[in-house]
């Protein structure tokens, strides 16, 4: 359904994206994972027609940059890592955004539009802050408000960039697990930039590895997400690493640093 | 659960209507001549149906000077007001309006040139403001489009912001040169920039009234979008909002609406900054509710700040633009402080 040709992009004289092909079958949750400044949300933003780029993307075999806008939403979703939100909208307000697509200048408010803001504030838990103000969310609930959006919207294909990187570990969990179950219905898929690999393991069905704009490694998660494959792309030994981190768990729970959470 | 419906209903605009149509009357009738509330709704009663006209010299105060200024008023307050809500939408900034474009100081240059190099039409005195004032208006439009465009390619909202702000600098600058040298013009210059309605006439009134109908429809369709770019230019790129396009036609509708309200009552600072943002307080940010909202608030203020540039120091007439910055700051920041001090006790 998504299918990415040589995507290169460039601010400047600097590459950040270089001839990355890569795609997606309906079922599949890609990962991009690599280290900072790798390029990773360049490529997504890319992807989702936010940044000027060469090569193709190619959405259900259509280059995406002849899809308008209202069809394309109807394809591809898109969910920031943060949201600053100036104004007091309310939670309902804003997932009634994500109908932008389906409805005309002074239509609105009809059955199927109601119907599928109801859904969406049930699935991610957000009905009981329908009127809130947006301001007065905490972050993991603000993120699963323009999930909401996102799942009205119903897009085949949804573009997470960092969905969860300033949230702590219950609400990290909560989202993936949405996600997941979101992607439960035939006919979608997901494209994730993820800087956690143990998520990336976790959720992920297949993974490509950035380092500086280029594709080091690509495939199912197993494929892609190989020791070699790391420690190029990090520079590190990373499985010794990991080890070493959840050795800990092992050894004495109770001694584990409560900040060390994230 | 109960729904709270997004925008208004039938009834709740008939009566912010009618609240602005009694403003409207009470504005008629007070002034260096007081008139009675019942003749003048008689007079203006009878004019609109081609009646008889009551004796007397109030109806042609009435129908030649208090009813065209008093509809001029209202609709530049109503286009101006709106015009502030959807740049405070579209640029996510509750301090923009059409000034922070850029437009209104570029249409001022055009009306002052036009004063001071005495630009004028035969037959038509107002008409080489006017003129020179739009064109520079929407010349001001192209320059800061242009200049942004080139700076990046997506018209991010930033840039022009930043573009606007230096445009303004400039053409004041340009402004401050010609009454330099054309000193003999500054008392008409200066009256001019600090915006009157007086003398307005019902041509000027159906300009403004056309003007508004045109591009003031074209914003009002355009809620959803911007809903959309109030909560943030990427958030409406994701939920399908042509966001080039809604920028730049909501840009041109802005500009073009401030254009005809500086070319016919001068620049007119504060109503369309405050008016939304007050409206705002009491709607919430929902433009489908606060477009209207600031439309017939923005008339409302207008007209009750132009009744107290004409009566206050009677028979000397206050330039509105004074009366709008001293009541508008003033009622900003009592409304500002109470919102503020309520939710830190909330």
């Amino acid at each position: 359904m998504l299918e990415v040709r040589d995507l290169t992009v460039r601010y400047g004289a600097l590459c950040v994206a270089d001839s990355v092909s890569f795609s997606v079958q309906p079922g599949e949750w890609l990962m991009i994972a690599g280290p900072n400044g790798a390029g990773k949300s360049t490529v997504l933003n890319a992807v989702a027609q936010a940044a000027p780029y060469t090569g193709q993307v190619l959405l259900n075999g259509r280059d995406a940059r002849r899809i308008r806008p209202r069809e394309r939403a109807k394809m591809l979703g898109i969910l920031g890592q943060s949201h600053a939100v100036g104004y007091a909208f309310t939670v309902e307000e804003i997932v009634r955004l994500g109908r932008y697509a389906y409805s005309g200048p002074f239509s609105g408010g009809d059955g199927a539009e109601e119907r599928a803001i109801d859904e969406a504030l049930a699935l991610t838990g957000m009905e009981p802050f329908r009127t809130h103000s947006v301001l007065t969310l905490s972050g993991g609930e603000l993120q699963r408000a323009f999930l909401a959006q996102l799942f009205a919207q119903n897009p085949s294909l949804l573009l997470l960039d960092e969905p969860t990187n300033h949230l702590d570990l219950v609400y990290q969990k909560q989202v993936f697990e949405l996600i997941r179950k979101w992607l439960g219905q035939p006919g979608r898929a997901a494209v994730s930039v993820v800087h956690d690999l143990s998520l990336a393991m976790k959720y992920g069905t297949h993974a490509i590895l950035l380092n500086r704009g280029r594709v080091v490694s690509g495939g199912t998660v197993v494929e892609a997400l190989t020791d070699g494959a790391m420690n190029a792309a990090y520079g590190m030994d990373v499985r010794e690493w990991m080890n070493e981190l959840y050795a800990l768990w092992n050894l004495n729970p109770a001694r584990m640093p409560a900040e060390n959470g994230d | 659960m109960k729904r709270k419906r997004e925008g208004y209903r039938p009834l709740e605009m008939a009566a912010m209507g009618a609240a602005t149509l009694a403003t409207m009357l009470l504005c008629v009738c007070v002034g260096s001549v007081g008139l009675p509330l019942k003749q003048t709704a008689t007079v203006i009663w009878n004019a609109i149906w081609g009646l008889p006209m009551p004796e007397g010299i109030s109806s042609s105060i009435i129908l030649s000077v208090r009813l065209p200024r008093v509809l001029c008023v209202a609709l530049s307050g109503a286009a101006l007001s709106l015009c502030g809500a959807a740049m405070q939408g579209l640029l996510r900034n509750p301090l923009a309006d059409g000034s922070t474009l850029g437009v209104s100081t570029g249409a001022s240059l055009g009306a002052v040139i036009a004063i001071a190099f005495g630009i004028s039409f035969p037959g038509l005195p107002f008409a080489g403001t006017m003129l020179m004032a739009m064109l520079f208006g929407f010349l001001s439009l192209a320059v800061i489009l242009s200049l942004a465009y080139r700076l990046d390619g997506s018209l991010s909202t930033n840039t022009i912001i930043l573009v606007g702000v230096i445009w303004s600098m400039f053409i004041s600058s340009i402004i401050s040169l010609i009454v330099t040298f054309r000193s003999d013009k500054v008392k008409s210059i200066t009256f001019w920039n600090m915006g009157s309605l007086q003398g307005s006439d019902y041509i000027n009134a159906l300009t403004l009234l056309g003007a508004l109908i045109l591009f003031g429809g074209v914003i009002l369709s355009l809620t959803r979008e911007l809903n959309a770019f109030a909560v943030g230019e990427d958030n409406a790129r994701g939920v399908g909002v042509n966001v080039r396009r809604v920028k730049l036609t909501l840009l041109i509708c802005v500009s073009a609406l401030v254009g005809v309200c500086v070319s016919i009552g001068g620049s007119i600072g504060f109503v369309g900054l405050v008016t939304p943002h007050m409206a705002r307080l009491i709607v919430g940010p929902n433009h489908k509710r606060l477009l209207p909202a600031s439309l017939f608030g923005g008339a409302i203020f207008l007209m009750l700040a132009d009744l107290v540039a004409r009566v206050l120091l009677n028979p000397i007439e206050l330039p509105i633009g004074v009366v709008t910055s001293l009541i508008g700051a003033v009622a900003f920041i009592a409304i500002f402080y109470r919102t503020r001090k309520e939710e830190a006790h909330a």
